[in-house]
This record gives C-alpha cells, structure tokens and sequence, in this order.
C-alpha cells in the first residue's frame, strides 16, 4: 500500500524539507504544495510541517489555498501536523489565530516560552514505543474535546492526539531518526 | 553549551527556513513585520541605512526597546551584538533572546576574536562571505549562517557575490578526493570535521540565509534561486515606499521563488524602492569586519 501513496507537503515555509527526507527513508512518494495549481496532483495524505504558524497561515489564506485545504480535511483527507502544523488544525488557540480549526483541542502556542524553554524529551507514543521528542518554541493542547484520543504526554501536558483521521504532535518527530509517528500517520491512510 | 543545546539552536534555524526576517525599530514596525509574515524579526534601533548616514560607533540596541519588540510579537526575536562583545551578548541572553546576530552592521568591539559562542545557551546566526569564515563562525558556536552582503545598501551585488562564493566552494569541496580534504581544512582554518562534513552532505552543517542589500521580490527570489535557505530585509522595507506591502510582497516571493508569473505579479505596484547606494559610492564596507 504505501508504496503506491501520494503525500502532499505544505512547502509554504518552514521546516517541510525534513518531513520530504522522512517519507524518502520510508519510500512513500511525496510532493510540495505552494500553491493552488499544486492541489490540482491527487493525494492520499497531508502533512502540515513546523515553521511559524503565523506565517503559514497569512500564506495559506493570501496563496487561495485555506477554502480548499479545509474542503479536503472536512471530507476526510488525512492529515499530519506537527508544532506549526498543530496550531493549524486547532478549534481553539491561546496566542494565536485559527486557521484550519478543524480539530477538537485547545493549543496553547508558545507554550514553553522563548527559545530557552526549547527541550528534548523521550516518552511512549500511542501505546507503542518511548519516541524521542524534539520541542521548539513549541505549543502543548491544554485541552482535548469530543472523539480526540491523546497519544502522547510530557510532564503531564498532552504533546499529541489523534481525531478520527487527524494526526497532531507538539514536537517534530521529523528531526529525529525514529519513523514511528510517520508509520502511524502512514497506517492511519491505510 | 551542552551538546543538545547546540542542536536544539540548529533546529530553531530550521523552523525559520522558506522565512523572511525583518529588521524592525518600534513595536509598530514588529507588528506591521509580523502580518506581512515575517518568521521572526531582528530588533535594533536604527536600520543599517541609516547606522550608515549616522556615522560614529553602533552598538548593541536598548534592552528595554527590544523587550519592547518581544512583547509586541509572538514570532521570534533576534537582536544584534557587536562582533566580539561577548558582555552585550550576555545581556541580550539575559533577556531571553530567541537568536543573537553577532553583526558587522554593528561596530566591532574585537578585531581578532568573535565570540566563543560555546559558551551560550542562546543561539547566534554570523555572517560570512565565504566557506570559510562560515565554517570558522559555526567552529565557534554559531547555528546559523547568513551572507554578509552589504548592509544598509539595497544593493544585493555584495550578498550575490558571498552566496555564489559559498555554494561553489560546497560543490568545489563535495568533489574533492577524500585525502584532499585535510589540505582544505588547513587552508581554510577549520577542524577537518566540517570540511569533512560539508563534503558528504554537500551543505553546511547549519542553515544559511541571504542578508545585506535585499530590497525587491526579485532580489529575494534570486537568492531563493542561487541556494539561500530563507531571507533578512533590512533596510529593504521600512525604507521602501509601502512597507506593508513590500513585505508582503518578498514573503511570498520567496515561497515561490521559483515561478516567474508570481514573481511578475507580486512586483507591481510596489511604490518606491529604498533609494540605495551603489557598492563603489560607499566609503565603509562592513563586510570586511570580522572574517
């Protein structure tokens, strides 16, 4: 299956080019989408990197891609976000704008404070395996509504959850060498 | 430094690839940079063009005008210290700086040493006319690269010459024997490491953007193209005409750098260009601080 699927990469800015190297290692096809004439590709799965979100968002909006993004989402396109991405997908966020708010969850942005706050950490994910976690300037989901399962916590604050085909996590796991969160983002498309 | 702190600075840099950094002096300035979608905003009370007119020492900025700037955003914040000022350089950590430019724009405190930048938690992005002063800035600690370019100019001229100068010197090295390298190393004044380092993955081992003299969406765009990783617009924009929208403007050119039609389009109807200053009608080249 995985080798016949088609991932798009929201390439708008940010950190989009490790997500490219990790679907490379696990051999699943993948693009960049910049803007609206890239959608016109088919795809099976959408990953929403780290970056900043304030900038993604204004791009997403300004660029024609926001309305049809959402569209897909709605309709059950899977999608993946990570830091940035996270704060995307969020129905509600303190410090910052919606955008996609298409996930029960309240993110708080910023979260740990300034680049000093940023950290390391290695817990379970989704009942599998400890992962290790890389926090920049990163948010944490104070809080998760109706149908969101929390996959993953780091001293006590929620750093990924999963509704139905939406994947969030805090921390970039495509920094670190471990594919796990990929191979389940790539297993929850099927 | 611990070692992990060290990575965590490189990762920050990534975070800000595909980004435009923009000089600010007020909050209003931050804020107006911020919803144009800047990815972070380098504090500093007064913008390169005008360091240039004023003449005299430059130092690093009022640590109260730059809190002023992090309270008024909530993308990153850089500010500059002087090339080997470490004491501003603790300041600037102090008040919990996202990114320290240890910055020829600014004068130098130290015409031999830059800042052991080791020895921070915080991290620097320096700049670099060529492989080896980038190389010789990340031995030290630096987790960023920009061009230096030429400052306060709007002439890119400078930052065209330091990117081709770096990415040919990548691709030079990336062809080298392996038993050369060693050789490049001493040339260069470098742990064999990084140049081992840059032959195997054919980049620097930190992200490297363009800086000094970037003023249109063409100028972004062409360096996007020659292999820069992001942007800083200095003077560029709030010496410009219609800062919101040339900000706007270069923040999109430099997401689609490579599609002419977007780039025809997002350069209409700019206003007025930063006036500029040829590199032959200027008396003081601050790319030749500190190398």
């Amino acid at each position: 299956m995985v080798g016949y699927m088609k991932i798009g990469i929201l390439a708008l800015q940010g950190a989009f080019v490790e997500h490219a190297a990790m679907l490379d290692r696990l051999g699943v096809q993948h693009f960049e989408i910049r803007q609206r004439r890239d959608l016109e590709t088919e795809f099976d799965g959408l990953i929403l990197p780290g970056g900043e979100s304030t900038v993604m968002k204004k791009l997403l909006y300004e660029l024609d891609l926001l309305d049809p993004l959402i569209k897909k989402i709605q309709e059950g396109l899977p999608v993946f976000g990570t830091c940035a991405g996270l704060i995307l997908l969020a129905k509600q966020v303190n410090g910052g704008q919606l955008c996609f708010a298409s996930m029960n969850i309240t993110a708080r942005r910023n979260a740990y404070g300034r680049q000093l706050g940023s950290f390391y950490a290695c817990e379970k994910f989704a009942d599998t395996k400890a992962v290790p976690m890389t926090f920049i300037r990163a948010p944490y989901i104070e809080s998760v509504g109706k149908n969101v399962e929390i996959l993953a916590t780091v001293d006590g604050k929620i750093a990924a959850a999963q509704q139905g085909r939406q994947l969030v996590t805090a921390f970039h796991p495509e920094l670190s060498e471990d594919t796990t969160v990929h191979q389940y983002f790539l297993e929850m498309i099927g | 430094m611990e070692k992990s702190r060290y990575e965590l600075n490189k990762e920050l840099a990534q975070m800000l690839k595909g980004g435009v950094i923009m000089d600010v002096t007020t909050p209003e300035q931050a804020k107006i940079a911020e919803a144009a979608g800047a990815c972070a905003v380098m504090a500093l009370e007064r913008i390169p063009a005008d360091i240039r007119a004023a003449g005299g020492v430059s130092r690093m900025s009022d640590p109260k005008m730059i809190k002023g700037i992090q309270n008024a955003v909530s993308i990153p914040v850089m500010a500059k210290c002087r090339i080997g000022h470490f004491a501003e350089a603790q300041i600037l950590q102090a008040i919990e700086i996202d990114y320290i430019d240890e910055s020829e724009v600014l004068s130098p405190a130290d015409d031999k040493y830059h800042i052991d930048k080791t020895k921070f938690d915080v991290p620097f992005v320096c700049g670099a006319k060529d492989l080896g002063e980038a190389l010789r800035r990340i031995n030290e600690g630096a987790s960023m690269i920009r061009t230096k370019g030429e400052p306060g100019t709007g002439d890119v001229v400078q930052a065209v010459r330091h990117m081709r100068m770096m990415q040919s010197e990548i691709r030079r090295i990336g062809s080298l024997a392996e038993d050369e390298l060693f050789d490049t190393a001493k040339q260069l004044q470098v742990p064999y490491e990084l140049v081992l380092y840059v032959h195997e993955h054919k980049k620097l081992p930190v992200v490297n953007f363009a800086a000094g003299g970037v003023a249109t969406p063409a100028d972004a765009a062409m360096m996007m193209q020659l292999g820069a990783e992001g942007v800083f617009v200095g003077s560029g924009i709030f010496k410009s005409g219609n800062p919101e929208k040339r900000a706007a403007a270069i923040v999109k050119a430099v997401t689609n750098y490579n599609d002419a039609a977007m780039l025809a389009q997002l350069s209409e109807d700019l206003g007025e260009a930063m006036v500029g200053i040829n590199e032959q009608e200027i008396e003081l080249l601050m790319a030749e601080r500190g190398k």
